[in-house]
């Protein structure tokens, strides 16, 4: 035992011992050091990890407001329907997960079993469609089209489906009161997309994955008011997704409902006559192309002259906005996008932009009085104007001698105006301008408010243009490498115009000024934009937005928010031009270009003053642009049809059953009041009944069908009521209209 | 000086004789390791704690009582402590005796397991079922049997005198007792047990003494056998994947990944003071599987935080502290041996089963001493500490 020291160990254990308690410590250590990291440095991650495991919404969505016509008439509401859907977290906590119960559901709904176990399994990479793409804690819609007995057989046996509801909801539906379609101008709906959730997450008003989003016209303009508040329940659930708590629950809020200034039979009216208008102009004959019209397009704005709202607006060619109501089918999205759909889904009175032609001739009036010229003139209204060699021939008109500008804008004689501009153009220097040019022609058609948006409502007007020095300058800057690559000297038309273009497209010449000054060349407007400035004249100078929603009330009635009309300026001239400028449209309607749509066939001009100005714009390797712009004390109407021939011609008997809608004037000159549909703008709100519901006014079957036969004589039929409330959607299935619906797309309800 | 006479000499007037006995210099409590004996009664409370909290609302094993496991945890810490009492009363030089006994015995109950009488739990049929709820997990006692066996034959010669550091040829008979239950144990496939034993195998042959080369050779001998294994391809891919699925869960998501990143986010999710005691939602809402036995640590990690997680490991750290002070303060070699097999093999299990709760190590299926649900590894731990409790009250009290 001696070799042995006295603690019993050996130095080479002792030694090992130690060893193995270090080791052990710096494994605790390790321990710790990890503990620390996931907890106290990653913590955070880990809780928001954590959290998102164990909690799961299940949204109640919010019932979409409804867009109301000046009246209360529903241009846009929802329709109730049946929708069966199955739970699939109770599902999941059957013996064999429910098999059963869907066999079952599958025999009271005339469906296959198999078409309804697909339709609630879940998607994921290996599964095909038919599958549920939304949140597993979200019901599941089988179908929405269920009868009121197939819901009343799984309501009232509840016991035997359990995990099964049958409950109406709220579905869009773009009612078309009066046969009025509205579509450009209601827009459509959507669904969210991810980049939009993202995007809105941390914004007041948040996207949740069930929403349907405004992609145009008002419903995406008032989208924000429209849409509401869904509601949210948080549940906190298992690994197995079993309930095991509710966190926090909102209720829905229904949105705002929006009324607009748009008469529901006005509108009918407008769009009717429209497509009449073009119908009747294709089957004319172009002279000049030698073939018929095309009348590929057209716009038609009513609005109130007082204060820029809109009574009517319509585009075409048009589309069945139900179209998308439940997810557009992908026939159905080509026919509106596609190559060759002529792109109806385009608003053309106010994303429409054409030359303007005559209808221009408003502010080269204005601009020659502002440079200093007499109203009275008088102007040399030759048959032709030239400058150089270059010959400008007066279009619309012959040869009327010494006139007034009033007598030139009443047979809209272009000479007067060329030469106005022409002279304009030398006094600012000609191709070498002056430092200071005055450019009164292109700085009037600023401030008549052209080349910029009205400021309507609606999303994505365009701006039109004003081709004056500064865009001449940027559009040559843009476009002078491709000219003077194409362009040659002596070449073929177009390539002779590039060469020009090339050499001195950056200079106003006194041929741009010429043609500017008749509402050719460059110069492009949109439908709305001449009915703000033909209303302003009308209304002593006020150029208003133009606006279509008219009051935001909230859903129980009890806010209504006003959108009071708003402007954006005078017209530039004192109120002795316009009194002289208003006289010459008069004359437009009673012995000029409008006369023959208007004096000369019975409009009662005492009672009801028409003011007129008609427009026949050319365009390069296009039919002629036909343009109507006109107004009444009331209101401005402003027609245009895009390859349809003349002002007058072909836009002219539309604009004038507008009117005699509007007014209740028949053919002969009597004005029955009884016919008239808006003798005068609607100044007041639909009533709204204390429990937030509008009710919504008689509407004929078809107002345009009315104007038609009041004006053979007979009187309107009865009228009939449209039944139901607009605000509350009620949970019985309303016995409205059908929505029209397209090809059988399947609806994507969430 | 004695420990049989000493309180008699104590002077306290005889009315005061039992609490005097009791606390007497060099009476058995005085020579009581209260640290370690405290550090494990904690523990197992804590244990019990965290193993309610993961159980109370598992209806579908807790047989609809919400106590059932609580219960169960408690009468085991109880028997627990009622065997460690046992092992101090008898003394491991007692027990040196019935080594042989003891040995056989561990061995033919885990040849049990091989036989139809053993039932596959989790992949490992390492379980013999007794009824009425009760199972055995035989392979937690060869623990202790194995390092008693090998304490006794490598410190025989030794504590004898004979030699200063066991022979090649003691080592080797040592090796072989260790080899056999083994083998048995990585049949049943329990390979984290196995792990367990080879590391305990290591500890012993350290404090035994025995030569280096044995124990470079025996390290050599397993990295060579664990690259042979992974080249030669025994193991699939899907074995491979689920063991490295600690590291990168989507190598295994559905399974083992599906553990460390559920663990995972329990433990981070506790922050530095929990969510409370019974207020994890990940632990409520049952996220972390076998989270009353070998994911324990979740809980404490998620309701607990990074105080009670930190206090855990802690008092494994105060228990692991003083059993490597005993290895270093007894003079018996046989009573160093054994205490730091023990080490060896709490280090090694806490850090294993923590670890893998941590994203560090491996999944394996290893409790976590005292604080894991399970009777068979609660008796053995605690059989352990009585181990080491008569190894420190047997020393001279010189030291």
């Amino acid at each position: 035992m001696t070799n042995i020291p006295e603690t019993g160990r050996t130095p080479r254990v002792q030694i090992r011992l130690v060893a193995i308690q270090i080791l052990v410590l710096s494994l605790l250590g390790t321990l710790g050091g990890r503990l620390w990291y996931l907890q106290i440095r990653e913590g955070d991650q880990y809780a928001k990890e954590a959290s998102g495991n164990h909690v799961q919404q299940v949204v109640q969505p919010a019932v979409r407001g409804s867009i109301l016509d000046a009246r209360g008439a529903p241009l846009a509401d929802n329709e109730t329907r049946l929708v069966v859907s199955a739970s699939r977290t109770d599902l999941l906590k059957m013996k064999d997960d429910g098999k059963a119960v869907l066999t079952k559901l599958a025999g009271v709904l005339g469906m296959r079993p198999k078409e309804v176990m697909e339709k609630v399994r879940l998607c994921d990479a290996e599964t095909p469609q038919p599958c549920w793409n939304g949140s597993p804690y979200q019901p599941i819609p089988i179908t929405d089209e269920a009868t009121a007995k197939q819901a009343l057989q799984i309501r009232e046996r509840a016991e035997d489906f359990p995990g099964i509801t049958a409950e109406p909801q709220a579905v869009r539906r773009y009612a078309g009161p009066g046969e009025a379609n509205t579509a450009q101008v209601l827009g459509y709906l959507s669904p969210v997309t991810d980049e939009e959730i993202q995007q809105a997450q941390d914004t007041d008003s948040p996207y949740l994955r069930s929403d349907q989003v405004g992609r145009s016209g008002l419903e995406r303009q008032y989208d924000k008011e429209l849409r509401g508040k869904a509601g949210v329940t948080r549940y906190e659930v298992d690994n197995l997704g079993r309930v095991i708590g509710q966190a926090e629950s909102d209720t829905a809020q229904p949105g705002s409902n929006l009324v607009t200034s748009i008469d529901a039979r006005v509108q009918r009216v407008a769009e009717y006559e429209l497509n009449e208008a073009m119908k009747e102009a294709r089957k004319a004959w172009d002279r000049n192309t030698g073939e018929k019209y095309k009348a590929d397009s057209g716009a038609v704005v009513v609005m109130e002259a007082k204060t820029g709202r809109i009574v009517a607006m319509a585009s075409n060619p048009t589309y069945d906005p139900n179209a998308w109501v439940g997810g557009i089918s992908a026939k159905d999205y080509k026919k509106l996008t596609g190559k060759n759909s002529n792109y109806p889904l385009l608003n053309r009175a106010i994303q429409g932009q054409s030359a303007p032609g005559s209808v221009f001739k408003v502010i080269p009036t204005a601009a020659a009085v502002n440079a200093g010229y007499s109203f009275n003139g008088p102007y040399d209204c030759s048959s032709s104007y030239s400058i150089g060699g270059q010959v400008f021939k007066n279009f619309e008109s012959k040869g009327y001698g010494p006139i007034s500008l009033g007598r030139a804008l009443e047979v809209s004689c272009d000479t007067v105006f060329y030469r106005l501009s022409h002279e304009e153009w030398k006094r600012d220097g000609g191709t070498k301008p002056k430092k200071n040019t005055n450019d009164w022609f292109y700085k009037t058609a600023h401030q008549f408010g052209l080349g910029a948006e009205t400021g309507i409502d609606l999303p994505n007007e365009v701006t039109g243009r004003v081709p004056d020095r500064k865009w001449k300058q940027d559009y040559w800057k843009a476009n002078k490498d491709a000219w003077c690559k194409t362009g040659k000297r002596g070449g073929t038309y177009a390539e002779q115009i590039a060469y020009e273009n090339c050499l001195e497209g950056n200079q106003m010449r006194a041929g741009d000024s010429v043609n500017y000054s008749i509402g050719q060349g460059d110069t492009l407007v949109t439908p709305i934009q001449m009915a703000t400035i033909y209303a302003a004249i009308s209304n002593g100078g006020t150029l208003y937005n133009p606006s279509v929603g008219k009051a935001v009330v909230s859903p129980d009635g009890k806010t209504v928010q006003e959108i009071e009309p708003k402007s954006h300026g005078k017209l530039p001239m004192n109120q002795k031009t316009l009194a002289e400028m208003d006289d010459a449209l008069a004359g437009v309607a009673t012995r000029g270009t409008a006369a023959w749509r208007f004096a000369q066939v019975g409009w009662p001009q005492d009672k009801i003053p028409m003011h007129a100005k008609t427009g026949t714009a050319e365009v390069y390797g296009k039919q002629t642009t036909s343009w109507f712009t006109t107004y009444t004390k009331d209101y401005a109407v402003v027609m245009t049809i895009s390859q349809g021939g003349t002002g007058s011609g072909a836009s002219g008997p539309a604009v004038r059953n507008i009117y005699d809608a509007l007014y209740g004037v028949s053919d002969d000159g009597t004005i029955n009041k009884k016919n008239a549909l808006l003798p005068a703008p609607e100044k007041n709100l639909p009533k709204i009944q204390t429990d937030g519901s509008i009710t919504p006014p008689k509407i004929s079957k078809d107002p345009a069908e009315d104007q038609r036969a009041s004006q053979k004589g007979e009187t309107a039929p009865d009228e009939q009521q449209l039944a139901g409330t607009v605000a509350t959607p009620t949970t019985e299935n309303r016995d409205t209209r059908r929505r029209r619906r397209g090809s059988g797309g399947r609806r994507m309800l969430t | 000086m004695t420990g049989a006479n000493s309180f008699q000499v104590s002077g306290y007037g005889p009315e005061r004789a039992g609490w005097a006995r009791l606390f007497a210099r060099d009476s058995l409590a005085r020579r009581l390791d209260w640290p370690i004996l405290l550090a494990a009664l904690a523990l197992s409370l804590i244990g019990s704690l965290l193993v309610f909290s993961a159980t109370r609302n598992r209806t579908e094993i807790n047989q609809g009582d919400p106590y059932y496991f609580l219960i169960r945890h408690i009468m085991n810490t109880g028997i627990g402590f009622a065997l460690m009492i046992g092992t101090v009363w008898l003394g491991h030089r007692t027990l040196r005796t019935a080594v042989p006994i003891l040995y056989g015995a561990s061995v033919f109950l885990i040849l049990m397991v091989l036989t139809p009488l053993g039932s596959t739990v989790n992949g490992a049929h390492s379980w013999i079922v007794l009824g009425g709820g009760f199972s055995l997990q035989p392979s937690e006692f060869v623990k202790i049997t194995i390092i008693l066996g090998m304490a006794m034959l490598l410190a025989a010669r030794v504590d004898a005198g004979d030699r200063q550091y066991p022979d090649h040829r003691t080592v080797v008979q040592a090796l072989g007792l260790a080899a056999v239950p083994m083998l048995i144990v990585m049949l049943m496939p329990d390979l984290g047990s196995v792990m367990v034993m080879v590391i305990i195998v290591l500890g012993v042959l350290l404090a035994s003494g025995a030569s280096n080369r044995w124990v470079f050779g025996l390290l050599g001998t397993g990295t060579l056998g664990a690259i042979a294994v992974w080249q030669l391809g025994i193991l699939d891919d899907y074995q491979i994947a689920r063991f490295a699925a600690f590291a990168n869960p989507s190598l295994d998501p559905a399974g083992v990944g599906y553990n460390t990143n559920q663990a995972r986010i329990a433990i981070g999710s506790g922050g530095l003071t929990g969510s409370g005691l019974f207020e994890g939602s990940q632990t409520t809402g049952q996220f972390v599987p076998e989270q009353q036995t070998d994911f324990v640590f979740t809980v404490a990690g998620e309701e607990l935080g990074f105080v009670g997680g930190g206090l855990i490991i802690v008092l494994l750290g105060v228990v692991l502290w003083r059993a490597c002070r005993i290895a270093r303060e007894t003079t018996e070699l046989y009573g160093t041996i054994v205490a730091a097999g023990i080490v060896a093999w709490f280090a090694f299990q806490s850090f294993e089963n923590i670890g893998m709760t941590l994203g560090i190590m491996p999944v394996t299926g290893l409790p976590l001493p005292f604080v894991s649900y399970g009777g068979s590894s609660m008796f053995s731990v605690w059989v352990a500490v009585g181990l080491l409790q008569s190894i420190r009250a047997q020393r001279p009290m010189s030291a």
